[in-house]
Formats: C-alpha cells, sequence, structure tokens
C-alpha cells in the first residue's frame, strides 16, 4: 500500500494538470471561434472569384497563362502547412507525415524541396535529407501572429516567382482541412500549375453576355494570381481552425483522462486513509485489552 | 442597384446604391442602373459610391475585379 502523503501528492499534480489543460481547452475553444468566422468571411470572396475565372474562361479555348504551364515535373516544391505550438494531438504529425510520404512515392524520381510554414514541419524537415526552398525565411513562422491576406500575398508572389522563374516545375500544398472542431482533413493540394478550372455547365447555361475590360486574357492574368493567394490563404485559415479545432479535442481528452485518474486515485487514497484507522483502533483496543 | 464590395477578409460594403464610379485599369467608369454587365479589372484607387440618399462614400482599394450584371455589382477588392 503506497503511503498517504505519496498519494496526495499525486493529486494534486494531476489535479493541477487537469487546471492547464482545461484551460488550454477553453483558449483553443476562443480561437476556434475566431477562426472559424474568418474562414466563413472568406468563402464570398473566393467563390466569386473561381465563378469570375470560369465565366471567362469558359469562353476561352485554352489556358495558356504564364501559370498553368504543364512541364516535366524535375522540380518539386512541397508546402507543408503547420501550427507553431504542439499539443494538438495528430495535427501537425499528418501533415509532417504525408509530406514525407509524398516525396518518397510519387515524387521520388524528382528533385524535392520543402518550404515549411509552421515550426513543427520545419523541425521535422531538419531532422530529414530534404533541403529547405531557398525562398524560406525564418518570418514564415511568424505569419500565424498575424494571418493576414498581405502577409500570405508576400509568400504566394514568391511562390509564383520560383514558378515563372523555372527553379520549380510543381508546387503542391499539404495541409489539415477543417471540417469540423473534432474532423479535420488532410489535403495534398496542387498549387502551381494552376489546373484549368471545371466548365460547370449548369453555370455556363445562363451565362450572360459580358463586356471584358481589358480583354479576357489580360483579366485572366491578373485574376490568377490572386486567385492562387486566395487559394494559400484559404488552406493557411483552414489549417489555422484545424489547430485550434484539434488542440480543443486534445485537450478535451486530457482533462477527461485527469478526471478519471484523480477518481481513481481518490479511491486509492481513501482505501489507505481507512486501512491505517482500522490499524490504529486494532491497536489501542489490544493495548487497552492488554491493561485489564 | 444592389452593390457589395468583399476582401478575402470581410465585406466592406452591402447595400443599395445609385451610382458608383471606378477606376478601371482602362479608365475610370460610372456605373448607372441598368448598365450593361460587364467585368472589369480594378487598379489602386478610390471607389465612389452615391448611395440612396445621394450621400457619396469613398473606398480607397488596391486593385481588384468588378462585376456588374442585372443591377449588381460585385467589386472584389484588395
Amino acid at each position: 500500500m503506497a503511503n498517504l502523503k505519496e498519494i496526495r501528492n499525486r493529486i494534486v499534480s494531476v489535479n493541477s494538470t487537469k487546471q492547464i489543460t482545461s484551460a488550454m481547452k477553453m483558449v483553443s475553444a476562443a480561437k476556434l471561434r475566431k477562426a472559424q468566422d474568418a474562414v466563413v468571411q472568406m468563402r464570398p470572396y473566393s467563390n466569386k472569384m473561381q465563378e469570375i475565372i470560369s465565366n471567362i474562361s469558359a469562353g476561352l479555348d485554352s489556358m495558356d497563362g504564364a501559370f498553368s504551364d504543364q512541364r516535366t515535373v524535375e522540380n518539386v516544391l512541397i508546402v507543408g502547412i503547420t501550427s507553431n505550438r504542439g499539443l494538438c494531438g495528430g495535427f501537425n504529425n499528418n501533415v509532417i507525415k504525408s509530406a514525407i510520404k509524398l516525396a518518397e512515392t510519387t515524387y521520388k524520381d524528382s528533385n524535392v524541396t520543402v518550404l515549411p510554414i509552421g515550426k513543427k514541419f520545419k523541425d521535422a524537415v531538419k531532422k530529414t535529407s530534404f533541403s529547405l526552398s531557398p525562398i524560406f525565411k525564418a518570418d514564415t513562422e511568424k505569419i500565424w501572429d498575424d494571418l493576414t491576406f498581405e502577409n500570405t500575398s508576400i509568400i504566394a508572389e514568391e511562390i509564383m516567382n520560383l514558378f515563372i522563374e523555372r527553379k520549380v516545375d510543381k508546387v503542391v500544398l499539404v495541409y489539415n482541412q477543417f471540417k469540423n472542431a473534432a474532423v479535420q482533413i488532410l489535403q495534398n493540394e496542387q498549387f502551381l500549375p494552376v489546373l484549368p478550372p471545371e466548365v460547370n455547365e449548369t453555370s455556363s447555361s445562363n451565362t450572360v453576355d459580358y463586356i471584358y475590360e481589358p480583354e479576357k486574357k489580360a483579366i485572366l492574368d491578373e485574376l490568377i494570381p490572386k486567385s492562387l493567394k486566395t487559394q494559400l490563404f484559404k488552406a493557411l485559415l483552414d489549417s489555422m481552425a484545424s489547430e485550434h479545432g484539434a488542440r480543443m479535442t486534445a485537450m478535451h481528452k486530457a482533462t477527461d483522462n485527469a478526471t478519471d485518474l484523480i477518481n481513481d486515485l481518490k479511491l486509492v487514497y481513501n482505501k489507505a486513509r481507512q486501512a491505517s484507522i482500522t490499524n490504529e483502533i486494532l491497536e489501542i483496543v489490544a493495548g487497552a485489552e492488554s491493561l485489564k | 442597384m444592389h452593390l457589395e464590395i468583399i476582401t478575402p477578409e470581410k465585406s466592406i460594403f452591402k447595400g443599395k446604391i445609385d451610382s458608383a464610379i471606378f477606376p478601371g485599369t482602362e479608365g475610370s467608369f460610372g456605373v448607372l442602373p441598368n448598365h450593361s454587365p460587364i467585368i472589369s479589372t480594378l487598379k489602386k484607387g478610390d471607389i465612389s459610391v452615391i448611395d440612396e440618399n445621394k450621400k457619396s462614400n469613398l473606398f480607397a482599394i488596391n486593385g481588384g475585379v468588378v462585376e456588374v450584371s442585372n443591377n449588381k455589382i460585385i467589386v472584389l477588392a484588395e
């Protein structure tokens, strides 16, 4: 039987851990709300953008912009989006594993460079043999402190430049897509070259005869970089919402486990306490008996 | 006429208006009710909006694209 003081100390320590996890859960829940709002806010923008692009490209025969250039894939850039902090279940590990698998299977014949966004992926990459992308700067971590469209644009533009300069032939995003607080869907998404938009039959039947100013091609050339920035921004927002969702779930489980543990420990503690009291009474009774 | 100005982060303006002037890449142009459908890119500048009470509002944008169809104007701004 463990001694009473030991058990009491353990209960106290588990209790304070529980307080921390439940506070973290609360914080994540609040941040999740904010992140979710941001995802919802940007949806009309990206939907409209897609609509206009598919509207314009439906009238064009080919999509031969600088960003839709399909080349033989020699150099691949994998953009892995993770968080800066841990304690969120399998959230980061899923991205890391999937990115490594992608590099070792699908793109094993090509030259893979990695652009990590978020500290966790960067740390993981350091342990592997993959080379960091030349455009990588330490401040890709800082994007999580201030996730705005402007900051995202800077990264997106650098990736686009790499593609234009033919330093990479294909760019893939690996990130967690937000489904709900408990579920994240791991996504491997092709970023560049741009895939031709799916022509939606229902929408093309009621297309209006637009005046285009400037001509279609020029509009498209301007819109595609914007839509790429939007795509990266969406991936980042999704990843942020997923991170908080994953952390909330993980912390919820941790709090539950701590509660169970405390209950078990209390039972053991009370048993030990009772046993020692019984022992004492026995001793007293035995002592009194012998004095008669 | 209905106008919506949206950015990737939030919606800036939503409501009924009388007319609006946009800084198009090929020169600024005004839109009055029943304007024919148009898609145009915008350059850096101000969107000037006259609302139903004849009050004018200015929105500074950093480029974007505007779509006008069926008395509905949607601006994707940056």
